[in-house]
């Protein structure tokens, strides 16, 4: 078989660790080939190597068979190699075809023509059905249409290899679907792709081959068609991987947190929660399923406090906390795991210690008459890193330099550490790999048999039908519909999502 | 490591890249920089200097970095120095009150004048958004003529100057001068290094310290955590007018004892800049690049009569050294890529 890329016994040193180790990547022409391995495994760091960006201790590229020196990202490109990053590279007020021929813009009598490039970035996107407006600006479309551009860029610029990091982490079940299709209308036209990822479903779904990295060293590579989940979580994890969590049932006691009539604005002033009712009792997980956009961000702002109602209830144990700020919703007993953790739930230039005590820095006995007490809250810190199992040099250490898993789970210690009567999750396992996952949902399952009211924001429907026990659907700003996790299943979940009443609950 | 490192390594190519120039007009560099070290430590009064310029210097450059601390930048510290000064000596003037006392007042509502600046801009960017850097380079401008005019129409009949601040005001130190053979030093350095020391307590050490940082660092996840993101701001624009504004004390109780009518800043302020800049925004950075500052302009007076190098020429050798400092991100750059060919 001819390779396209062979990356082969890779070793890629940074100081006091070694990032990849004897990795092997062989890469047919035609083929999707998965390169799985947890968060910090060391995937970033060989596709930055094979990208130019980095240059590997030892080990040698192929290109078509041929050994090439890769210096820097131009070579790359010139090679037909081109990247898709998990954080787009646009210029939000540029058009889509702008922000595709920045750095080799048509120029006619030395002005850029735009109208030749549009035509362009118009018949690639229809030959490969990427769907992409090429006049529209890049603010205006969704994160979904942002990336397809991404991959546009590549094909402009006559990628033959495209390497795809965590494509599907920012998008919802219908662009995964559209990505899919796309991804394979590629190499049905004898592009080959690379795909970063840690979704074992994504792998088994689209991808012909796998290579495996675990801690910097590689596994191996396995074919799709001949493995399955298990075998290959183990593979990644190094250890044996149960994929349903663990649960007896729920004994929910009384109502914890209720809303009535919520109403919630989003920032431009659209109605965004519509009047939306739910409870949440102790000793449960409820789940909010939904697809993204559907005011899921609105109403999780509105619970903590971070934006204002325009009008309803919300009250937890009896005690209203509408429209308290976000402190006081705090201190009643509010626990918030954010989605954004980098936008909301870090300080990322704080070492690690002061982050565990972002919310009660102000509270004895981490201060006293406003000095703050070091020595008690790095003891504390050390003693929440051990129990929650945070993987870091130390206490002082930058939040910034923990990898995503870990990051995470100095959130949850920082939450469930404050023993809050309501726990909001929204989108906790965003971006995270199969063993902080496993981690994350069990402790929302030890914080529900304490006997505390868990509210789970996910987009994930795998995570909704494992850790809820009961599942509210959020469509337009409501809840349209109330189902217990094992009398549906995700047919009618989907349904529900995009706004269809369920069919077989009316008849029952 | 880099943060001691780069300014050094800046500092060190500025003085190189000022050679550079010497050389090619004409002048020996190692003359010409004899001249400054002389100028600045030659003799007791040279030192005296010195250390008088440097003191404004340490209270704005930490007048800049507080505010910076707390994600704001406060190009209205000139500003701010212009008012302190004006009311340090309108207090130091037209009051008349015990010894201690009257300095601690003066001192006082120079801070207060100052922080009322900051609260301007501070509170136009919590409440409206408005940006601070176009609302404080307003007031700046305010500051300015508002000062000549009350210098003129109030403080004094019509005069250019005002009179001098009583003795019981005056921060001047007559033993040091002196010992420093009448230098103009005073007793404002003493202030300085408390301020310095207050900025390094309320920033690591205290609560209101931490929240300040936090929202500088970001402002989501503190409104996350619960702090008030809008009152930080105006407190921390608050705080880094009243450096500011002892700054202004500093020359209107010490240097001059009076204050006068000005065409244009005194560019205490805009240098308070640059020293925040090269103190990589903490404390004792600050102090320790205020008094390279201070050396250099004062050495810089030394330099056309000891080397017979034009003081146009020392400008641009100043100049060069700040714009090293403030290019000290290429050097970092230059660092990281050496560091990962090096790999």
């Amino acid at each position: 078989m001819d390779y396209v890329i062979e990356m082969l016994n890779i070793r890629k040193e940074f100081p006091g660790i070694v990032a990849n180790d004897d990795v092997t990547l062989q890469v047919g022409k035609g083929e999707i080939h998965a390169l799985l391995g947890e968060n910090g495994a060391g995937k970033s760091t060989l596709m930055n190597v094979l990208f130019g960006l980095y240059k590997p201790e030892k080990g040698s590229i192929k290109v078509h068979g041929k050994e090439v020196n890769i210096e820097d990202p131009n070579v790359a490109n010139r090679l037909g190699i081109g990247m898709v990053h998990q954080h787009f590279m646009l210029v939000d007020t540029f058009t889509v075809t702008e922000n595709i021929v920045l750095g080799s813009e048509p120029s006619k009598a030395g002005t850029v023509d735009i109208k030749a490039a549009e035509k362009e970035v118009q018949a690639l996107s229809e030959k490969y059905g990427l769907n992409v407006d090429a006049t529209a600006k890049i603010r205006d479309i969704s994160v979904g249409m942002q990336q397809r551009v991404e991959i546009l860029k590549t094909l402009y610029r006559g990628a033959e290899i495209l390497i795809l990091d965590e494509p599907t982490a920012v998008l919802t079940p219908q662009e995964i679907k559209e990505l899919t299709q796309i991804m394979r209308d590629l190499v049905k036209e004898g592009k080959s792709i690379i795909l970063i990822t840690h979704k074992l479903k994504e792998i088994m779904q689209i991808c012909d081959k796998c290579t495996i990295i675990r801690k910097g060293k590689g596994i191996g590579t396995v074919d799709v068609s001949e493995t399955n989940p298990t075998e290959l979580a183990s593979l990644m994890v190094g250890r044996e991987v149960t994929f349903k969590t663990d649960k007896t049932p729920a004994s929910p006691g009384e109502t914890a947190l209720n809303v009535k009539n919520l109403k919630v604005k989003d920032f431009r002033g659209v109605e965004m929660v519509k009047g939306l009712n739910l409870d949440v009792r102790k000793g449960e997980i409820v789940g909010v399923a939904g697809v993204d956009g559907n005011g899921q961000v609105e109403l999780v702002e509105a619970l903590t406090g971070l934006k204002k109602s325009s009008s309803g209830e919300i009250s937890l144990n009896n005690r209203s906390i509408y429209n308290l700020e976000p402190r006081k919703v705090t201190e009643s007993g509010v626990a918030h795991i954010p989605q954004d953790r980098h936008k909301h739930g870090l300080l990322l230039d704080f070492p690690i210690g002061e982050n565990l005590v972002m919310q009660n820095y102000y509270m004895e006995p981490n201060s006293k008459r406003g000095v703050l007490n070091f020595k008690k809250i790095y003891e504390k810190a050390r003693s929440l890193i051990e129990e929650y199992d945070v993987r870091t040099p130390n206490a002082y250490t930058q939040a910034r330099s923990l990898s995503g898993g870990n990051q995470q789970k100095a959130i949850i210690a920082r939450e469930v550490d404050r023993s809050p009567d309501l726990l909001i999750a929204a989108q906790p396992t965003r971006g995270l790999d199969v063993g902080a996952i496993e981690f994350i949902h069990s402790k929302l399952i030890e914080e529900r048999d304490k006997g505390r009211a868990v509210l789970l924001v996910s987009f994930e429907l795998d995570e909704i039908m494992n850790v809820s026990d009961r599942i509210a659907v959020m469509f337009d700003g409501q809840i349209i519909a109330e189902v217990k996790p094992e009398e549906t299943d995700e047919q009618e979940l989907g349904l529900l999502m995009a706004g269809r009443k369920s069919e077989k609950r009316g008849e029952a | 490591m880099f943060n001691i490192l780069v300014p050094l390594i800046s500092v060190v190519l500025g003085l190189l890249a000022g050679a550079l120039i010497m050389i090619s007009f004409g002048y020996n560099p190692v003359a010409g920089y004899a001249a400054m070290w002389n100028g600045a430590f030659g003799d007791a009064y040279f030192l005296g200097e010195t250390v008088r310029q440097v003191t404004p210097y340490v209270l704005s450059g930490l007048a800049v970095a507080f505010a910076m601390r707390a994600g704001l930048l406060n190009i209205g510290v000139e500003g701010q120095v212009i008012v302190g000064w004006l009311a340090a000596v309108w207090i130091g003037s037209s009051f008349g009150m015990p010894p201690v006392l009257h300095v601690i007042v003066a001192l006082l509502v120079a801070a207060i004048a100052g922080g009322l600046w900051g609260f301007v801009p501070g509170l136009l960017k919590a409440k409206l958004g408005v940006h601070e850097v176009i609302v404080t380079i307003m007031m700046n401008y305010i500051a300015l003529y508002l000062s000549n005019s009350l210098i003129r129409g109030v403080l004094t009949d019509g005069s250019d100057r005002t009179e001098n601040v009583a003795s019981t005001a005056s921060l001047a130190a007559p033993w040091l001068r002196e010992i420093t053979f009448f230098s103009r030093i005073h007793y404002g350095f003493i202030v300085a290094l408390l301020m310095a020391f207050t900025m390094w307590f309320v920033l690591n050490k205290t609560t209101r310290g931490f929240e300040l940082r936090a929202v500088g660092s970001n402002p989501f996840a503190s409104e996350y955590a619960g702090m008030k993101v809008g009152r930080n701001i105006i407190i921390a624009m608050v705080i880094s007018g009243g450096f500011a504004g002892l700054a202004g004390a500093m020359e209107g109780l010490g240097t001059f004892q009076y204050a006068s009518v000005s065409s244009g800043f005194t560019n205490i302020g805009f240098d308070g800049i640059a020293v925040a800049l090269l103190g990589a925004n903490t404390a004792i950075g600050v102090v320790l690049a205020a008094i390279l500052f201070g050396t250099l302009k004062i050495g810089a007076l030394n330099m056309p009569t000891q080397a017979g190098v034009p003081t146009e020429l020392v400008d641009i050798v100043i100049a060069l050294i700040i714009l090293f400092v403030a290019s000290g991100y290429v050097i970092r750059w230059v660092f990281l890529k050496f560091s990962k060919e090096g790999k």
